[in-house]
């Protein structure tokens, strides 16, 4: 566990398998080339999506739900001291024993004196974040202790000696026959005729876990909320393993992080309609189950929950970032996102992937070490996971805070307070930047240097490298030919009688400008109509004079064949720059001719070019986005950069909610 | 080394130096319903049988005869000690019942391998909740500990009419935290493998619903 000094108190960051080991984008880069990872990812977080939206849409109150939802938790956050402690008394008066763990091992060693106190040698597990997040199938194997996890996909996913893809559907990564592989080479006693048939493979699960239920003396469960009020646990599952796990053993070991509690009973009834509709799309999971305390005569006598911190009171003392302990892991976030979708759940390299693992991990870990630092650059910041998230998580709004403290961590204002670093390439062309971007005449000079540029950019017309940690940006994407000349040179060119030059340093008197440019707008208006009128006279004319000199090389109708000509010349689109219509038109016209007759669309292309900056040609600037060449678009997470645009739809909620 | 809860609180409570502000949750979402008996009844059909569980509309002169089809002709069926036995049809040579006593460690349990023996389990309900298909087991006597409805692969739960509610939370008002909860959707199911559905792994894979016209009853 690391400490870190913040201020005056000290913050205690967790450990476990919420610690990325690579950076985003190296993993990412990898993971992208794993086409089925990627092709059964984009079944599947579609599908769950259009699922959710439709039983989200169901319901008239779901914004009501919310709302109630995220102030139900932003509740617990600010009284969780007693909240805990009620939890822990209304547990242990109803049979139960509660254990405080400080980090992953601490809440790991517990777990495994509670096993070995009981004399089992494997227990069963109920598919939980919490026990992943600790590492502890691990670390009981080392200590000798079987772990044996139940739910289909975890079973996939151990016996596969895999890692889970997607906190809800874990090995959507394997396919069907991968699937039925895997069962035929690691399950004990496997019928060696089982087929790939899903079906098949759930009721060779059955037989093989049957055994196990009925004979283990220990499960394992993580908790999807613990009410203070009253002790409840509460799990929602699926497949009748979790009730299984609860119900057969005589002793259960719960482990759960001190953020899943609500305070009352009552709080329940919200959010058993938010998760099992923002997470597996459904109106509600097919088994919950609730228990306070031990029941006499049904179910498990010996009760054990393990109140786990693990880098949780770090993340509450973010302000901005504790609302991620909102979280009811319902992976919605992920299923909408565009990152994601594409990268994968490995990728994020901790139990928490997608845009909620991009802030927990790292709020769990603290921004300054590993490669956490990475993770919240992973986001476009198109802010679709906030728009789904069914407690309102602002995760956005997070995303950038933690990206300020990367930052900040970096040039030794960070947390630990360490010495400032030499200054890097980053901190030279940020205070170049700023030094050209005060200064007119420096800038005026700087912008003297675009046709260098044009130069560089060649005749691709574009620059696919940049050097430095400005390749960073080409890495992904071209930059487009950079204009002749900048629009202050241009306006300084053509509209130079506009306004008398000011002196450096003297202040614009306003009220004079607005006094002298009254009405102005109405005649500019009136003006500007006039010339693009006689723009478009000038274009016709140019027109009528290239169909002209067609008429000398091609004994045809010019103006139908020009027209057609745009086809060939679209096909080549993306490839090709638009080209100026003048040395064209002969080969057009060819092209044309040879294609018979058309209509008259689009012959103007490129007339009426004044302006400044589209001389490079309107379209093709536009391609920059998306310049390597059909592959997933991670332009947007590339690490270094802080994307300062406003994030979709999320300030207009923000107003109505804060 | 002081002790883990200490440290542990005295952590959340640095961590809240701040002194973040604890709303009163709002809400404003539906709780109580407006809907006409036989609309809301209609939903729980429909959303159960969505959920491939097969429902039977009955009365109190028929749900013997229905029970009795549904557990065809050799059955040896488990039932909890508070069950209305005039639901059921009368025991024969190769239709048997046997009340489960309730109590893990108590005579009359019956054994987790003699539970996963029977043919079905008969029960009733505490409530169900019509918007989500929904059935709340509540461990009373007519429904019995948790472990006779998750190990047999056949269950016929019985849900009165009178216990049928339109929301969630009307639903969760009516049960009792301080015993076992169970909230069945449906029979248990996975989509773990390409996302296809498959009804039916650990838990009993035939669910049927008997929906049953008590209301009569309720008034009178």
């Amino acid at each position: 566990m690391s400490v870190t000094q913040l201020g005056m108190p000290r913050v205690h960051h967790g450990s476990g398998n919420i610690v990325a080991r690579e950076p985003f984008p190296d993993f990412a880069r990898r993971e992208l080339r794993n086409e089925q990872l990627r092709a059964n990812l984009g079944f599947a977080t579609h599908t769950i999506r259009s699922k959710r939206a439709s039983v989200v849409g169901e319901l008239p109150d779901w914004q009501e739900l919310r709302t109630a939802g995220s102030e139900i938790k932003q509740r617990v956050m600010a009284r969780l001291p007693e909240l805990l402690e009620q939890f822990e008394e209304n547990v242990t008066a109803r049979g139960g024993h509660v254990h405080w763990a400080r980090d992953a091992g601490e809440a790991n060693r517990i777990a495994l004196d509670l096993i070995r106190a009981e004399g089992a040698e494997e227990v069963i597990k109920i598919k939980s974040m919490a026990t992943q997040e600790t590492g502890l199938n691990e670390y009981l194997e080392e200590h000798g202790i079987g772990a044996v996890e139940t739910d289909l996909a975890e079973e996939i996913v151990q016996m596969g000696e895999d890692k889970p893809s997607h906190i809800l559907v874990p090995a959507i990564h394997r396919n069907r026959t991968e699937i039925r592989d895997i069962f035929l080479n690691r399950m004990p006693g496997v019928d060696l005729g089982l087929t790939d048939d899903p079906p098949a493979l759930a009721d060779a699960s059955r037989r093989h876990l049957r055994e196990k239920f009925f004979r283990t003396g220990v499960a394992i469960s993580g908790a999807n909320f613990g009410v203070a009020e009253t002790g409840t646990l509460a799990v929602v599952e699926s497949e009748g393993n979790g009730r299984m796990c609860l119900t057969l053993p005589d002793t259960l070991i719960t482990f759960m992080g001190i953020e899943k509690l609500v305070p009352s009973f009552e709080d329940l009834e919200v959010f058993f309609q938010l998760l099992p509709r923002s997470s597996t799309g459904e109106r509600m999971n097919p088994y919950t189950s609730l228990w306070s305390g031990a029941t006499p005569g049904d179910g498990p006598q010996n009760l054990h929950v393990i109140l786990m911190d693990n880098g949780r009171t770090a993340a509450l003392a973010d302000e901005v970032g504790r609302q991620a302990l909102h979280c009811i892991r319902c992976s919605a976030c992920m299923n909408v996102c565009p990152v994601y979708e594409r990268a994968g759940g490995h990728a994020y390299g901790s139990t928490y992937p997608g845009p909620i693992g991009a802030i927990l991990s790292p709020l769990l870990t603290g921004v300054e070490d590993h490669a956490n630092n990475s993770l919240p650059y992973a986001s476009s910041l198109c802010g679709a996971c906030y728009e789904a998230c069914p407690v309102k998580i602002n995760i956005p709004e997070v995303l950038v805070h933690l990206r300020g403290k990367d930052v900040d961590a970096r040039h030794g204002r960070g947390e630990s307070g360490t010495r400032r670093k030499a200054p890097d390439q980053m901190d030279a062309l940020m205070a170049g930047a700023k030094a050209v971007f005060s200064n007119a005449k420096l800038l005026s000079l700087a912008e003297r240097g675009l046709p260098v540029g044009r130069l560089a950019a060649g005749r691709k017309h574009r620059i696919s490298k940049l050097p430095g940690i400005a390749g960073g940006w080409t890495e992904y994407r071209d930059v487009p030919e950079p204009p002749s000349q900048s629009f202050r040179h241009w306006w300084r060119k053509n509209r130079r009688n506009g306004a008398a030059r000011r002196p450096a340093g003297e202040r614009a008197d306003v009220e004079a400008l607005l006094a002298a440019n009254a009405g102005l707008a109405e005649s500019l208006h009136g003006r500007f109509a006039a010339e693009s009128e006689e723009r478009q006279r000038a274009a016709d004319r140019a027109a009528l004079e290239a169909k002209a000199e067609e008429k000398q090389e091609v004994q045809e109708g010019v103006s139908r064949e020009l027209a057609e000509g745009e086809g060939p010349r679209d096909t080549e689109a993306g490839r090709t720059a638009p080209e100026r219509p003048k040395p064209d038109v002969g080969k057009l016209a060819r092209a044309g001719a040879e294609a018979g007759d058309g209509a008259t669309a689009g012959a103007e292309t490129g007339a009426g070019e004044d302006g400044p900056g589209t001389g490079s040609g309107g379209g093709h600037g536009s391609g920059g986005g998306h310049g390597s060449g059909g592959g997933p678009d991670l332009s947007d997470q590339g690490p270094g950069r802080t994307d300062p645009e406003p994030t979709g739809n999320a300030p207009l909620e923000n107003e109505e909610e804060r | 080394m002081t002790n883990a809860k200490d440290e542990i609180l005295r952590r959340v409570r640095a961590a809240l130096a701040d002194g973040p502000e604890a709303p009163e949750p709002a809400r404003a979402y539906r709780r109580s319903s407006d809907r006409p008996l036989g609309d809301v009844l209609e939903m729980l059909v429909d959303r159960l049988e969505d959920y491939k569980a097969v429902v039977h509309r009955e009365d109190a002169g028929s749900i013997a005869g229905r029970i009795e089809q549904l557990l065809g002709r050799s059955s040896r069926y488990v039932i909890p000690t508070g069950l209305d036995q005039e639901w059921l049809p009368p025991d024969s040579a190769a239709r048997v019942r046997m009340v489960d006593s309730g109590h893990a460690r108590r005579v009359g349990a019956l054994t987790v391998r003699e539970l996963d023996a029977v043919d079905a389990v008969v029960t009733s309900s505490t409530v169900s909740c019509a918007e989500t298909g929904t059935i709340f087991l509540n461990a009373r006597p007519d429904e019995g500990r948790r472990a006779i409805t998750l190990v047999p692969d056949h269950h016929i739960c019985v849900v009165p009419v009178s216990r049928v509610v339109e929301l969630v939370p009307e639903a969760m008002g009516r049960v009792d935290p301080e015993r076992p909860i169970t909230m069945i959707s449906g029979p248990s199911a996975t989509s773990d493998i390409e996302l296809q559905r498959v009804e039916g792994v650990h838990g009993p894979r035939r669910l049927d619903v008997v929906l049953l016209d008590d209301a009569e009853a309720a008034r009178g």
